[in-house]
């Protein structure tokens, strides 16, 4: 069956320093066939209709996180999200909600990469390993423990979804607490006490409601939620015990 | 980074939680359907007489101030978590009606009940 082709309203959220005050929508008629994503519609505004619309993509196959927006107000992967489920009332895109705007669909990731940094995203081992002794072993049980939280690809929908964060932006917030919570829960790694000085505090884990929206958003299968949630038990024993155990009360 | 001394509070929101999910439903079917329309239980098993002998009880009292107050914990902390989630920012007013609210029903039930 020949695609018929279709015509979709696409409004976008347009923000260029240089001459808007503030963001503006900005509405455009998009020819489209089922088979294309919104960031496909987007490119072809850019390529036929407005060369200056800016926003971020790579891969276009959902790995790369460089493509998440509001489509419709859900934060959303815009290369993983179809025209076709806006057909016929059309769609509106924003840039990902609680993230200041760069420009266009573009926002600012500063505050994102400062906080992945600070919580040291890799393995620091438990004691110095010469090459002799060989690689690290780990029983599938012991990587289950954390593999699901090792699948973030960084997208930042879930800093869009978490109204926390949203309030209050020295929140640790859902993705890199739940990329501390993967590298705590390796059993090759050695570095929790020196996270849980951040996961302990209001910034932390604590800043967390148990909303849950963020573990809804994410495109990856990530369940912030949970990750906070086991670390809220582990730190509220650790509080309540850290003058009973040994050492416990330096931490 | 400054330690959070979150972890009491969420501790008592987490035991009244969980007491609350064990036996509420059925605090609710008890006392507020099954007695009053003289289901299962006989007639007179709330009557004045019995609550008195039951919180006179040193077992009846820790378990009508585990209740009362951690249902109470359980909702102040609920209600300031909500209360903050839609952006009321009069963070310590909200704090001190809602924990205060909790201590002050906490301290009055612990008071009666010694009392009785
Ligand atoms: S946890 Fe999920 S939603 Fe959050 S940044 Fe990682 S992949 Fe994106
Ligand atoms: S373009 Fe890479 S995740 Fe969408």
């Amino acid at each position: 069956m020949a695609d018929t082709e279709k015509i979709i309203e696409i409004q976008v959220l347009r923000y260029r320093p240089e001459q808007d005050k503030e963001p503006v929508l900005q509405s455009f008629k998009v020819p489209f066939t089922d088979d294309m994503s919104v960031l496909q519609g987007l490119q072809y505004i850019k390529d036929f209709l407005d060369g200056t619309l800016s926003f971020r993509w790579s891969c276009r196959m959902a790995i790369c996180g460089s493509c998440g927006m509001m489509v419709d107000g859900k934060p959303k992967l815009s290369c993983k999200t179809f025209l076709r489920e806006y057909y016929p009332q059309g769609l509106r895109v924003d840039a990902l909600a609680h993230l200041p705007i760069e420009r266009d669909l573009m926002v600012s990731v500063e505050d994102f990469v400062t906080k992945l940094e600070s919580i040291k995203p890799y393995i620091i081992p438990k004691e110095p390993r010469t090459l002799e002794q060989g690689e690290y072993l780990q029983t599938p049980q012991q990587r289950d423990m954390y593999e699901q939280f090792s699948s973030c690809i960084n997208c930042m929908l879930c800093y869009a979804a978490c109204p926390q964060y949203g309030l209050n932006p020295s929140f640790t917030g859902p993705g890199i607490l739940a990329l501390m919570h993967r590298y705590n829960a390796d059993s090759r790694d050695g570095g929790q006490a020196e996270r849980n000085e951040l996961g302990y505090a209001d910034e932390g884990y604590w800043g967390c409601t148990a909303v849950g929206y963020c573990s809804e958003v994410c495109p990856k299968g990530v369940d912030p939620a949970n990750a906070i949630n086991q670390n809220k038990m582990a730190s509220a024993i650790n509080y309540f015990t850290r003058f009973i155990t040994p050492g416990g009360a330096e931490k | 980074m400054k330690r959070s001394n979150e972890p009491i509070f969420w501790s008592l929101f987490g035991a009244g939680g969980m007491l609350a999910a064990l036996i509420g439903p059925a605090l609710v079917f008890i006392t507020g359907i099954a007695v009053p329309f003289g289901l299962i239980f006989k007639p007179d098993t709330m009557s004045y007489a019995h609550m008195l002998a039951f919180s006179q009880n040193w077992l009846g009292k820790i378990f009508v101030l585990a209740v009362i107050a951690l249902f109470l914990w359980h909702a102040a902390h609920r209600i300031h978590i909500v209360l903050h989630d839609f952006g009321v920012h009069a963070v310590t007013l909200v704090r001190v009606l809602c924990y205060g609210g909790a201590f002050v029903g906490t301290v009055i039930a612990a008071y009666t009940l010694l009392k009785l």
